[in-house]
């Protein structure tokens, strides 16, 4: 597959009214999270932020609690302790239409993108809680920045490649004009040649000011691709800092190969 | 020829009915996986409705109004009293939920009203027929096959071109996902269901003016109609239910037909054996559904 002709689209004003921090002051701040599956602990006492402007990663080994985390701010999974403060405001077990609106948008992990509804209906979907008459600039918007999607417009989505799919996942999660996108894994399952794609799509989303955290098990792509990163090791953030301070570190090296 | 055209059109009319039932029925298995065996009370509700008033001199252009709203308004009623308490609950407990709703509704009309049938005035053109050539065809049949199709076609219109439709398709395909994107699920459910009580009870006013008459346990065959068509379709499928309502419709009548006149009165059984051996076949119906995630 070519190598999308992806240009960032603009930062639009996030549909929330409350002010968007400024670029590099907080904008997400976990504070000891922590998620049980019954009795088991998936997520302990983490603490983490990201800026206005940033991209950031989180990394570790299967079952480390990196989807669990991103879930818990999601409002997918419900915290047993701790805090989430998204702009100043305590969104901690908060339901997740209320989060999209708070300008807080998840691209699933697998992508779960609606496969019997085309191309276009996922991006319409993916603005619901837009007002009627901002959508259809912003479909265009999307149709000019993913031309691949453009090109499949009324396709169902379900005949989409990988990549493609993975496109859509993040078009539709941009409808929302979020403040801050959070990805699930955005090269899982993908050929490397369609890893790549993403990997783009996440330069080109940083370059335009998008702030953006990742969950990624590709721990070597992602911490070259993050302005910084944490580690997540059984449930527990073990180490944070810049790509180049985390490949430093031998005593993570079994988390990176790992991965 | 004749007989078979003859067939068609009687088919079609009874299907349409049913064709109406079962979309309602896939509706809700779609946002909810709840396989709803309390949609024949909708039919309940608004054919004692229809009796009230029909029998204190309301004529039928307002008691089909009433019928609709009734429906409409005990669907929300069911949702709300009902399955609102059990959302996310297991299949089995939804469906327990809705044979529960289904008992109480009968319990209720026993109780309070009257276990006996109640009559009401049928409409003077129900019996009418005209003549295409050697057919002769109920004006009941040629209504009740128009108004599903301009139904149909507004429905289609509804989930097609509307972000409501859009949401309850994407709630139907994955509701965790649909809920990502900021849809409300008690918005959707409730939708689904006046959706669902919409369609019963156009199916119900039709059915209640072959009819003529109601009793506590009138939802019962109705709901196995739409139940059984929304099976034979596709669980899951809005389109298969439609289809499956038409197919059941015109087994039925071609069956009658067509069987000895000494087991004519099995007609129903036959039919049950003929779903029975399509699921040996096809297990999910004429038109499968990948997948029908739940509330």
């Amino acid at each position: 597959m070519a190598k999308t002709c992806w240009s960032p689209p603009s930062v639009a004003d996030s549909q929330s009214e409350r002010p968007t921090p400024g670029a590099g002051e907080t904008l997400l701040r976990v504070s000891g999270l922590t998620t049980k599956y019954g009795a088991i602990s998936a997520l302990r006492d983490a603490d983490l932020h990201v800026n206005t402007g940033e991209v950031v990663g989180l990394i570790g080994p299967n079952g480390a609690g990196k989807t669990t985390l991103l879930g818990t701010i999601a409002g997918l999974l419900a915290p047993d302790a701790g805090t989430v403060v998204f702009k100043g405001d305590d969104i901690t077990g908060a339901p997740s239409e209320q989060l999209l609106r708070s300008g807080l948008s998840l691209v699933p992990e697998h992508r779960r993108i609606f496969v019997d509804l085309t191309v276009e209906e996922n991006l319409k979907i993916g603005g619901f809680t837009l007002p009627k008459a901002d959508r259809p600039a912003l479909l265009d918007e999307m149709a000019e920045q993913f031309p691949v999607l453009r090109e499949k417009w009324t396709t169902p989505a379900g005949y989409l490649s990988g990549g493609e799919a993975q496109q859509l996942a993040i078009g539709r999660a941009l409808m929302s004009k979020p403040d801050l996108l959070m990805m699930d894994e955005p090269s899982l399952g993908l050929a490397p040649l369609l890893v790549d794609v993403v990997f783009d799509l996440i330069d080109s989303l940083r370059a335009s000011g998008r702030t953006i955290l990742v969950v990624e098990q590709n721990a070597t792509r992602m911490l070259a691709a993050a302005d910084r990163a944490y580690v997540l090791r059984s449930g527990e953030v073990v180490a944070e800092g810049s790509g180049d301070e985390l490949l430093a570190r031998s005593d993570l090296f079994d988390t990176f190969v790992g991965g | 020829m004749t007989e078979l055209l003859q067939n068609l059109i009687d088919g079609l009319g009874r299907g349409s009915i049913y064709a109406l039932l079962a979309l309602g029925v896939a509706v809700i298995f779609g946002v909810m996986h709840l396989l709803n065996f309390a949609h024949g009370e909708l039919i309940t509700v608004s054919g004692y409705a229809a009796m009230w008033a029909l029998t204190s001199g309301v004529s039928w252009w307002l008691a089909v109004p009433l019928i609709i709203v009734v429906s409409i308004a005990t669907s929300l009623v069911i949702e709300r009293v009902a399955f609102s308490r059990v959302r996310g609950a297991s299949d089995f407990t939804l469906l327990l939920t809705s044979f529960g709703v289904h008992f109480v509704v009968q319990a209720i009309f026993l109780l309070y009203v009257s276990a006996s049938v109640k009559n009401f005035p049928r409409p003077g053109w129900v019996s009418n027929t005209y003549s295409i050539g050697s057919l002769k065809v109920e004006w009941f049949d040629t209504v009740v096959i128009l108004v599903t199709l301009i139904t149909l076609a507004a429905v289609t219109y509804l989930l097609q071109r509307t972000m409501f439709g859009l949401s309850l398709r994407a709630a139907a395909a994955d509701f965790d996902t649909a809920r990502l994107m900021g849809v409300n699920s008690n918005n959707v459910i409730r939708g689904a269901f006046a959706l669902s009580g919409l369609l019963a009870g156009i199916a119900g006013v039709f059915w209640l003016m072959r009819a003529g008459q109601t009793q506590p346990s009138a939802g019962i065959d109705p709901m196995l109609k739409g139940v059984l068509a929304a099976l034979i379709g596709g669980l899951g499928s809005l389109r298969g239910a439609v289809l499956g309502g038409f197919v059941l419709g015109l087994a039925e009548v071609v069956l009658r037909s067509q069987l000895p006149d000494s087991i004519a009165s099995l007609t129903e059984g036959v039919v049950f054996a003929l779903i029975a051996l399509l699921f040996i076949f096809r297990p999910g119906g004429l038109i499968t559904v990948a997948h029908a995630e739940r509330v």
